[in-house]
């Protein structure tokens, strides 16, 4: 069988498979729909969480930017896992003992304030939709590639399937299938990385395979980061494992945005609503373990993969002449995620530091749609090319899933990795999907607008906003905003400098008034987004050095947090303390039921 | 729950015994995770990078594997003490576990 046959059977059984899970668990009460009836066990809420956790980002991409960018890459490992310490510590415990349903639930609760509880409502929408919109692209993508489907019927096709697993099951069904997902995820991310840890370095393990010496012909005998950091130094990169070097980012920047990555994690309203979701405040931390141990197994894999990515792309491409380019270059030539432009006429590819043509690669046509072909057979480019010696355009993003084909490994395990690819990207998306529904059913429509709705109706809405949130960011998907990309850095920035410091005040002070936590909240986020919109949107050129203490966009909402724990304190010392029964519901939070 | 003062102020004096524990665990917990997350993978990365683990510079290692490691064993050990200091609780504070409300059903 082919690549394209064993992709269908393996990701439509995987496919059938949530469908039947979210069947089987549909659910009838809104407790059920919200936080899967509080009755998860502590292990698979750990999976599910990492399911949840794992988008198409963690799956399809993070191995590919480390691959580019060596130890700079190290601030996703790093700030990821570390915003679940964050989270164990600080947070999961006690918004599980305040045990309702949702983020807003607790900030309106805490602060005695629909006013509180609008702008917490207004953050998780913001939030989420900004993530989910580039899941559903992360569905087209595997689509397009490996079903050689169209993009926008891949998005189609993804929409349909969340759309009956979130309204049937709700977060019951939601969670069980994200732990179906984790397995099918973790076995397609791990059985390619063993197997090209021991092709590459004769260990199975491949996060000793990549601190080992290699065993191949080229480089036999030499440790294998030595050999990347060699190659990196001959092609003029910057070193791979080096730190602070020209080409990698500065310390200063290195820590706010790792910092920002932790705290942004810690206030992502669906990660947090995972804790919600089990029986009681000692499973609740169990869960954070189990999450961070599930993550981790992925989160210390990737590394290794993107060692061994870099030094086969390099020792694959790299003055080799391309009519001899291997099968997955034709393949991934299609899609416009990789394209070489003969500079200097000798047939060969040179790769080197440097951009080869600037932006996308964009085919030249002729009248009758087919690619302009150039001396040896390539596709022609109308970008214009660089004065650099560089010849190739890789995406980062290709590295994950062609890295299969890069190491010759068989077309079964190529379909796993779409597959794998899939579930990253769905379990997610629907997370983020009942972050939406229940911010509108529960937060807006049952708190706000009409507190007299009853169960099934609230249900009902429920439903209808999981389908409309859905439908919203298919469109997305298939219309994806140019800004995407950047906007990611903003979900982050946004969930540190707004919830994170409310939520951790809410707790740890009982003094912390709404007026506090209201001033904290805007201006914390106010700083943040205009921070991101200057530097990213509306002045570019202004950065880096324009950039405030050198901190890059990416790490402001670390400096928005510090401004909104400011805010909120100084504004909560000039106010009246909370009513007698907030301080009482906080005093309640902390300690084992009594 | 109806208590009389002498069980009223021993409630009082094991929260207080609680929380403070909690706050310790937490600050000292928060501290390795700060040392790991940026002492070691970021203001000491040079100077780590000089020791070798293998072929992994040491500094690498710890942002790329180390720290990741480590931060699961600092939840584990969170999740481990405060199960302890619950236990601690509500014998201190007098409460069989059948006195205790059900879980909470929303």
């Amino acid at each position: 069988m082919d690549i394209q046959a064993w992709t269908y059977l393996i990701v439509g059984i995987s496919f059938a498979l949530y469908i039947g899970i979210a069947f089987v668990t549909r659910v009838r009460s809104t407790s059920g729909f919200y936080v899967a009836g509080h009755g998860v066990p502590a292990i698979f809420n750990g999976m599910a969480t990492g399911a949840d956790w794992m988008s198409a980002a963690s799956f399809i991409s993070m191995a590919g930017i480390i691959s580019f960018t060596g130890y700079t890459g190290s601030v996703y490992l790093i700030g990821w896992t570390g915003g679940y310490v964050l989270l164990a510590l600080l947070l999961a415990p006690y918004l599980r003992k305040f045990g309702k349903y949702t983020v807003p639930d607790f900030v309106g609760d805490r602060y005695y304030s629909s006013v509180a509880r609008l702008v917490a409502v207004l953050c998780a929408i913001f939030v989420s939709f900004t993530y989910v919109a580039g899941q559903m692209r992360g569905v087209g993508v595997v689509f397009s590639r490996f079903l050689e489907v169209d993009i926008n019927t891949g998005v189609v096709i993804g929409m349909v399937l969340v759309f009956i697993y979130a309204t049937l099951g709700g977060m019951k069904g939601i969670t069980y299938t994200q732990v179906a997902q984790y397995v099918v995820l973790i076995i397609a991310y791990l059985i390619p990385a063993i197997a090209i840890s021991h092709v590459m370095t004769g260990h199975w393990i491949p996060q000793i395979g990549f601190g080992a010496k290699m065993t191949g012909v080229d480089n036999a005998g030499i440790y294998l980061l030595e050999a990347i950091d060699q190659i990196h130094q001959d092609l003029g990169f910057p070193e791979y494992t080096a730190s602070f070097v020209p080409g990698h980012k500065s310390m200063i920047d290195m820590f706010a945005v790792t910092l920002a990555l932790m705290v942004g994690t810690a206030g992502l309203p669906h990660v947090i609503i995972r804790f919600y979701t089990v029986k009681n405040v000692h499973a609740a931390r169990w869960s954070a373990f189990w999450a961070l141990l599930f993550i981790g197994i992925l989160y210390t894999t990737a590394p290794a993969i993107a060692t061994f990515a870099r030094v086969n792309l390099i020792q694959t491409l790299h003055e080799k002449t391309y009519e001899q380019r291997p099968q997955w270059f034709k393949s991934w030539e299609r899609t416009g995620l990789i394209a070489w432009v003969d500079k200097n006429g000798d047939g060969k590819i040179q790769y080197h530091n440097g951009a080869a043509f600037e932006g996308k690669p964009a085919l030249q046509q002729n009248e009758d749609g087919s690619p302009v072909l150039g001396a040896f057979q390539e596709p022609l480019l109308t970008n214009t090319v660089t004065e650099g010696a560089n010849e190739l355009y890789v995406d980062r993003d290709i590295m994950v899933l062609a890295n299969p084909e890069i190491a010759n490994l068989p077309a079964w395990v190529v379909a796993l990795v779409a597959a794998g690819g899939l579930a990253a990207a769905l379990s997610t998306a629907a997370g983020l999907l009942l972050v939406i529904s229940s911010s509108m059913s529960h937060d807006l429509g049952k708190s706000i607008l009409n507190p007299n709705m009853s169960e099934k109706q609230e249900l009902m809405w429920a439903r209808c906003a999981a389908g409309g949130a859905v439908i919203l960011a298919g469109y997305f998907g298939i219309n994806p905003p140019g800004f995407v990309a950047q906007v990611v850095a903003f979900a982050f920035g946004l969930a540190a400098s707004s919830f994170f410091p409310v939520i951790i005040l809410g707790i740890f002070s009982k003094r912390t008034t709404k007026e506090g936590a209201i001033a904290g909240m805007l201006t914390g986020l106010g700083f943040t987004t205009a921070y991101i919109y200057y530097f990213k949107f509306h002045n570019p050129a202004a950065g880096p050095e324009g950039w405030w203490f050198g901190i890059s966009p990416e790490g402001i909402g670390s400096l928005g947090m510090v401004i909104n724990f400011v805010v909120t304190l100084a504004v909560t010392a000039v106010t009246p303390a909370p009513p007698k029964e907030v301080q009482d519901q906080v005093e309640n939070l902390r300690y084992p039921s009594v | 729950m109806n208590l009389n003062n002498n069980e009223q102020s021993a409630l009082q004096a094991a929260k207080k015994a609680y929380w403070n524990a909690n706050i310790t665990v937490v600050l000292i917990l928060m501290g390795i995770w700060f040392l790991f997350g940026c002492v070691l993978s970021i203001f000491a990365v040079d100077q780590l990078n000089k020791i070798k683990l293998g072929g992994f510079p040491l500094g690498f290692w710890m942002a790329q594997q180390g720290t990741t490691i480590a931060f699961i064993f600092v939840i584990f050990a969170y999740v481990l003490i405060m199960k302890k200091l619950d236990v601690k609780f509500l014998k201190e504070a007098g409460i069989k576990e059948k006195d205790l409300p059900p879980p909470a059903e929303h």
